[in-house]
């Protein structure tokens, strides 16, 4: 069942001292490797605690996942915090975090707003590029500052989230975007669904796709694990840890704009409140999706799946019976869970490490 | 990220020393916007202002204290504001309920002594990160005050009691919360700068293995600033609810980034092992100054929140460029015998 710890060939004979690897390339089939990859995955736990809450959910109330609303919302709500717990792993697989997001998507979401207002011939999709490139520019201000100046990423976003905040503030005051503003095929983006499944859910889940697939698969992927792990290693070993740190700041800034958008056309009206306190949200998706908060572990999928758990448990809860205001409260002890799991899960593994050390040695 | 400090910066005059410290920088920009206010701003030299401006960082300046010493030992307590909210709660259900302020309090007290152990055990026994308990600590505690209380608010406080938490001291302006602040920022001081436990606080934040190695019982250590910290936020509860008259579930949201912001600019040092207790009060209050001589330029509060993340920025990238500066002052002439510079312990290669 541990084939890494097997100190024989995969053609049975014995292996010389000197090649003996604490990893052995895998004997098995891949598609049993895919099936022990998953099952032993840390992904899988808040995978089936989702299933769980939602079947929970579906019994109590078939209208929670059997209706066409119900069905919309499972979808589309979770999708917004989603992307940007996309955004913030890769931040924290750095061994780094971005407390500006939600203060960036703010920005983006009035921004969508005034585009539309004030350039009433702009196309859609221009919208997107500007509000995604504003996000972008404002993730490589966080980016700059952290790789450069070699500070900590906690206080300079810290920082930014409230330069941020105030200059939505300052730029708003206390005017609101409406739906009336804005124009309805971009509204209807929104509410769109292609078989069923609402576009934002699509476009979030593309996203997911191609990051994580890159993170999982790419050299370049691989460094912000190695850099998050061990950063100091990671100049001895030369990778350009300040380009990868930030690539991380601006994707992240670049997901947090491109939700400020979908927002608007999600939601019809934008305040400058909008997405206050979303970032603490953030980081407790990617923390209960078993990111590491100090780096170099973790997946992105996982992250997608805690904030899908985070939003859904919110909903599941009234038709659970408990009442909504008790939401943060059990959010905050998934949150606990979450993290005393991984503990758990580290242990052991480091247990079995150690085992495998003495068997080799 | 702490420069060993070396001869040749010891060999500085002393006044240079000093005021080439963070906490100084600090202090030097508060006593000027200080006096730049007093100069130009409509009634800032008001009776009232003082005693509206100390009201206001009254919370921040109370959690700012065990703050401070959680951030020295590279640990971080999120979970600040949601303890006030929680004691805020507590409070205003035991007085709905017929117990009186003081007992009640004292009540309010005990659940923020409870918290901040949760917290520390779970840091400092558990051996999880703090970032990350205290992130889920967050939506705990605010959670439970969210649900006692949903969305109604308890406003019903014995007079005599609202009345103390917005009182001034004699003919002063200075509200009646400086007594129990200043005691706190005595003991707090004491603690930090001269007792061991306090010297073990800095070990743990430049080196937690070495801290331990040392005889400092790290763990001990940092369960007990959780605790403190607790406390510390439920006395800012009790006095957040009572100077307001109104017990709320979503009391003091979001304090946590302004008690941080306000550390950090007193110059701690994130990563721990760096910071003054004096350098952090003047953080808070030089928030506080530009907050309120703002308010009174009727500027609106956006500013205020870009300043003071311009100034958090400032404050940890001036760390480089000062230290740059520094090289380039001039330096007393060193004296004749040169210290020999220290041996390598283990030469490369053993």
């Amino acid at each position: 069942m541990t084939p890494h710890t097997d100190v024989r060939h995969a053609d049975g004979t014995e292996a010389s001292t000197s090649e003996v690897l604490l990893v052995e390339p895998s004997a098995l089939s891949p598609a049993r490797r895919i099936t022990t990859t998953v099952l032993r995955s840390r992904e899988l736990s808040i995978f089936l605690v989702l299933i769980a809450v939602t079947v929970v959910a579906t019994l109590k109330n078939d209208s929670f996942l059997f209706s066409s609303d119900g069905w919309r919302n499972f979808l589309v709500n979770p999708s917004l915090l989603l992307l940007l717990a996309v955004g913030q792993a890769v931040v924290i697989i750095t061994r780094n975090v971005d407390l500006s997001v939600g203060s960036i998507m703010a920005l983006t979401a009035y921004l969508t707003g005034r585009l539309f207002i004030d350039q009433p011939g702009l196309p859609v999709v221009a919208v997107f590029a500007l509000c995604i490139l504003a996000g972008g520019v404002l993730g490589l201000v966080n980016g700059l500052l952290v790789a450069y100046f070699n500070v900590p990423a906690l206080v300079i976003t810290l920082g930014t989230l409230y330069i941020y905040r105030g200059i939505v503030l300052s730029w708003a005051g206390s005017d609101r975007i409406n739906a009336g503003d804005l124009p309805s095929g971009f509204l209807a983006l929104g509410n769109k669904a292609i078989l069923t499944i609402p576009v934002l859910t699509i476009i979030a889940l593309a996203v997911l796709a191609v990051v994580g697939y890159y993170l999982y698969t790419a050299r370049g992927g691989r460094e912000f694990y190695a850099i998050g792990s061990d950063p100091d290693a990671a100049v001895l070993y030369g990778l350009d840890v300040r380009r990868r740190v930030l690539a991380a700041f601006v994707l992240s800034g670049a997901l947090a704009g491109l939700v400020g958008v979908l927002y608007t056309a999600r939601y019809g009206t934008v305040s400058s409140g909008v997405g206050s306190g979303i970032e603490l949200q953030a980081v407790a998706a990617v923390v209960i999706g078993g990111v590491a908060i100090f780096g170099g572990s973790g997946t992105v999928w996982g992250a997608a799946i805690g904030a899908f758990l985070l939003v859904t448990i919110n909903r599941a809860l009234p038709s659970l019976g408990i009442e909504d205001f008790w939401q943060r409260a059990v959010v905050g002890a998934l949150i606990l869970g979450a993290i005393v799991l991984d503990r758990v899960l580290a242990n052991r593994q480091a247990t079995k490490l150690a085992e495998a050390r003495e068997m080799t040695a | 990220m702490t420069t060993p400090r070396t001869y040749s910066e010891f060999s500085r005059p002393l006044w240079m020393r000093l005021l080439l410290t963070r906490e100084t920088a600090v202090i030097a920009l508060t006593a000027a916007v200080v006096v730049y206010s007093l100069a130009t701003v409509p009634n800032f030299d008001g009776p009232l202002t003082l005693k509206f401006l100390l009201q206001d960082i009254a919370p921040i300046l109370l959690i700012a204290l065990p703050m401070t010493l959680i951030i020295i030992t590279g640990e971080i307590d999120l979970s600040v504001a949601s303890i006030v909210g929680l004691s805020s709660v507590m409070l205003g259900v035991l007085h709905d309920n017929g117990l009186s302020v003081p007992v009640a309090a004292l009540i309010a007290l005990l659940v923020g002594a409870a918290c901040g152990a949760l917290n520390g055990f779970l840091v400092a026994y558990v051996g999880l990160p703090s970032l990350a308990v205290t992130i889920g600590t967050l939506a705990l505690f605010r959670g439970i005050a969210v649900g006692l209380l949903g969305t109604k608010a308890v406003t019903e406080f014995t007079e005599s009691w609202t009345d103390l938490a917005t009182a001034t001291l004699g003919s002063t302006n200075i509200p009646v919360v400086m007594v129990p602040f200043v005691v706190l920022a005595l003991g707090f001081s004491l603690l930090l700068h001269f007792s061991t436990f306090g010297r073990g606080i800095y070990d743990i934040g430049l080196n937690d293995e070495a801290a331990h190695f040392t005889g400092v019982d790290v763990a001990r250590t940092k369960w007990i600033l959780f605790v403190l910290s607790g406390v510390v936020s439920a006395f800012a509860g009790i006095y957040y609810t009572l100077r307001f008259g109104s017990a709320r579930g979503d009391n003091a949201t979001g304090m946590e980034l302004q008690v941080i912001a306000a550390v950090l600019l007193g110059g701690v040092s994130i990563f721990g092992g760096r910071g003054r207790l004096h350098g952090v009060i003047a953080g808070v209050v030089l928030i506080g100054v530009i907050a309120s001589a703002l308010r009174l330029e009727r500027v609106t509060v956006n500013v205020t929140n870009i300043i003071i993340g311009l100034l958090l920025i400032a404050s940890v990238i001036s760390t480089p460029l000062l230290s740059w500066v520094a090289t380039r002052l001039p330096r007393k002439a060193p004296p004749s015998e040169e210290p020999t510079p220290p041996k390598q312990a283990t030469p490369a290669g053993v």
